[in-house]
């Protein structure tokens, strides 16, 4: 018996615990809600790791494996089943997921042990595992959009978990609307995806994509208009440009939530999705360029608006939008196992400075402003030197993992277009320099808080645990694609190849000289990322009267990305107002209240006033009844004459 | 005598009961009215039962007539009720479903 086979177990492990918190967990101590969220997903992630073995050893002739349980929507021609899969792809995404998940379930517990709404924190996180489990191991784009939307719930539901603070059910409303609209892009994908294909399963879409091309009815067209519909979902989901402003806002939940669904897991759901559609995408010259486009300047775009971020969340954020960026460039230029590789080493340093971070102000008793910290390395060594491993991985540090992965899209991003390239190696320069900054003021220089009134403390062994492990991934994950430093296989690609068609041409030319590799493409990305270290020691260790006397001199540039570049501002003048003012005075005032309640009161009224005028007719004078009668009697005899003659 | 001699007279009886229905305002009159009115089909009834040898047209004038009884009964209660509440048998001025 293969667990493989029962492959809905892993899903329906976190569903079942989500279901026993959120119907019981109010009556149950503690320590049960705890045994249940955590054993659901230690479950799960066993249960993963199991599906692992058995992929490398008893079932992987049966690789890629389908299996539908049974048929969920049949109307006419159209048929989609719940069905699971499992190939190189999801396998990399489960053991990410779970592990990750996991991980961060043990922090949640130390973190989260004095909040109230300690229960429904584990319900939903253990939905969410739910909900992404089955968004990646769904066998068609329907499931897949389940899950998706599903993700989004709990991403709501979790960013206003503290609902009683306006900012936070704000913030949860401001994404969940800004993904209703790449939400409905992805949707009008599958649409067109429908009528061009007749099924949504990856099986009966995917492997054709070049059959439809090639086809003479002039199908091509519609190939680039799903690809980039489905990007457009793609972009909500992963906050890129322009859609990236719910994320910032998503830093009002949970430390735990941000690290989990707002950096490691959730928001890569756009990447995979681009990923597993990669034959549609490389179907359309014009959506791949859209994709490296749209990438890279996001990359660039939310870098530059992390140098000045104060609340540390906050800085994370934009650097979480900006690796997204990464990702998307690496999927845009061909090099999707690089974007994937990029996703997977993301989820440990960006899940892990999260949880340092969290960690910080964990220890500092609720506070985020970078402003009033400092000097905190020798109070909280534990935190400071994992969080020290994340940066130096974010940095691509040479050695670490975001090393490989980063320059692995940077390498692919040369051979395409030189322009990208050069803005991924300046915004890898930018990383070093906001990561580097982040360190420097929270954990170095004097103390810029009340020492007295602020006891700092290191964090509980149960929070420390997961940030261990994960400084350990952050440092060796990347170690897989190592040998193709000397010109060696990278076999991190070559594990995803016989999902991802092969590799691409760029990577083949890119291997074929590995010494030109190593000098001109390796060096650059670690030059600029020397380069915002020294940077950045030189501003906040050196010469920490600098900054501010460099943001009064640069007061346009610096105020600018204060303001975030405006876009919120833009979008609530361009967008929100009129949107309100049409909600509020055209639909509300002309349409609803003018044109249909003014149809229903027009009928009523209609009514009366008939009636008003008829009922003069009766008028209590009975020789009128009498006359009207016989007038009556009259018309009708002489009618009934004329039938008969 | 042919049967149109009855229907002319009970014709001319029906008109002169609407007519004095329609322009007459004192309520008695005007039941009187009524009462010529039923008798004139009363007549039509018998001329037709006779012409055509059919005994239906006299039953249904026994109970016309049982009709007429109630409506006078039911009828000049009515009218003693208006007189003692209007102290007036003019029907132009009971229209108070008017106001």
């Amino acid at each position: 018996m293969l667990l493989l086979d029962y492959l809905w177990i892993i899903p329906l492990l976190p569903l079942a615990g989500a279901a026993a918190n959120g119907i019981f967990g109010r009556r149950w101590p503690k320590k049960i809600v705890t045994g249940v969220a955590l054993g659901s997903t230690t479950l799960a992630l066993l249960s993963a790791l199991e599906v692992a073995r058995e992929f490398f050893g008893p079932a992987a002739a049966r690789i890629p494996w389908t299996h539908s349980y049974f048929t969920w929507i049949s109307a006419g021609g159209f048929r989609a089943d719940f069905a699971l899969q499992m190939d190189q792809l999801t396998l990399v995404m489960l053991l990410v997921v779970t592990g990750v998940g996991w991980l961060i379930h043990i922090y949640s517990i130390g973190y989260m042990a004095d909040d109230a709404g300690y229960t429904r924190f584990f319900s939903f996180m253990n939905l969410f595992m739910f909900f992404m489990l089955v968004l990646i191991l769904a066998a068609n784009y329907l499931l897949m959009f389940v899950g998706w939307e599903g993700v989004g719930l709990c991403s709501y539901l979790l960013i206003g978990f503290f609902f009683l603070k306006q900012s936070a059910t704000n913030a949860g409303n401001k994404a969940f609307w800004v993904n209703r609209i790449g939400d409905f892009g992805f949707l009008l994908g599958l649409f067109l995806m429908l009528r061009t294909f007749g099924s949504l399963d990856f099986a009966a879409v995917l492997p054709h994509v070049s059959e439809v091309a090639a086809s003479p009815a002039g199908q091509a067209g519609w190939l680039t208009a799903i690809a980039l519909l489905l990007f457009v979902g793609a972009v909500g989901k992963s906050a890129q440009l322009p859609l990236y402003v719910w994320l910032p806002d998503a830093m009002e939940g949970p430390t735990p939530v941000s690290a989990l669904i707002h950096a490691a897991t959730m928001v890569t759901a756009g990447v995979y999705m681009v990923a597993r559609s990669h034959t549609i995408f490389l179907a359309s010259p014009a959506a791949m360029q859209a994709v490296a486009v749209v990438g890279c300047v996001t990359a660039f775009f939310a870098a530059t608006i992390g140098l000045v971020q104060t609340d540390i969340k906050k800085v994370l954020a934009y650097s979480t939008v900006s690796q997204l960026g990464y990702m998307f460039l690496g999927c845009g230029v061909g090099a999707f196992g690089a974007g994937i590789f990029h996703l997977m080493t993301h989820a440990f340093f960006k899940g892990l400075l999260f949880l340092a971070a969290g960690s910080v102000i964990h220890g500092m008793g609720g506070e985020q402003d970078m402003r009033r910290m400092g000097g905190l390395r020798k109070k909280i060594p534990w935190t400071f030197w994992t969080m020290l491993m994340a940066t130096l991985a974010i940095a691509g540090a040479p050695g670490f993992s975001g090393f490989f992965s980063k320059d692995e899209i940077l390498a692919a991003t040369r051979d395409v277009s030189v322009p990208l390239w050069a803005l991924g190696v300046l915004t890898a320069g930018l990383t070093s320099l906001y990561m580097f900054r982040l360190i420097f003021l929270a954990f170095f220089g004097t103390a810029r808080y009340d020492e007295r009134k602020t006891p700092v403390h290191e964090s509980p062994r149960n929070m420390l645990a997961p940030l261990v492990v994960l400084a350990v991934l952050s440092v060796c994950g990347g170690w897989i694609a190592a040998p193709h430093l000397w010109g060696g296989a990278n076999h991190f690609d070559d594990f995803l190849s016989p999902v991802l068609a092969g590799p691409s041409p760029a990577a083949d030319v890119a291997s074929a000289e590995p010494e030109g590799l190593l000098a001109s493409l390796l060096g650059a990305p670690v030059i600029a990322g020397l380069l915002g270290f020294s940077l950045a020691w030189w501003l906040y260790i050196r010469r920490p009267k600098e900054p501010e006397k460099l943001a009064q001199s640069l007061s346009v540039p610096y105020k600018l990305l204060l303001g975030k570049y405006f876009v919120d501002e833009l979008y609530d003048a361009v967008i929100v107002r009129p949107l309100v003012w049409i909600s509020g005075f055209v639909l509300w005032h002309i349409v609803d209240e003018g044109a249909i309640d003014g149809t229903v009161n027009g009928v009523a009224r209609a009514a009366t006033e008939s009636g008003d005028h008829l009922r003069y007719i009766n008028s209590g004078n009975e020789r009128s009844y009498a006359a009207w009668i016989v007038l009556g009697a009259v018309v009708f005899t002489t009618l009934l004459f004329w039938a008969v003659r | 005598m042919p049967i149109s001699y009855f229907l002319v007279l009970s014709a001319v009886l029906f008109g002169l009961g609407v007519v004095a229905f329609v322009f007459k305002r004192n309520i008695i009159t005007i039941f009187m009215s009524i009462e010529l009115m039923l008798n004139a089909v009363n007549l039509a009834f018998v001329a037709f039962a006779r012409a055509h040898n059919q005994l239906e047209g006299q039953i249904f004038v026994f109970f016309v007539i049982v009709v007429a009884a109630a409506e006078a009964a039911v009828g000049l209660a009515i009218v003693i009720l208006i007189a003692r509440h209007r102290g007036t048998l003019n029907v132009e001025r009971v229209d108070t479903l008017k106001h």
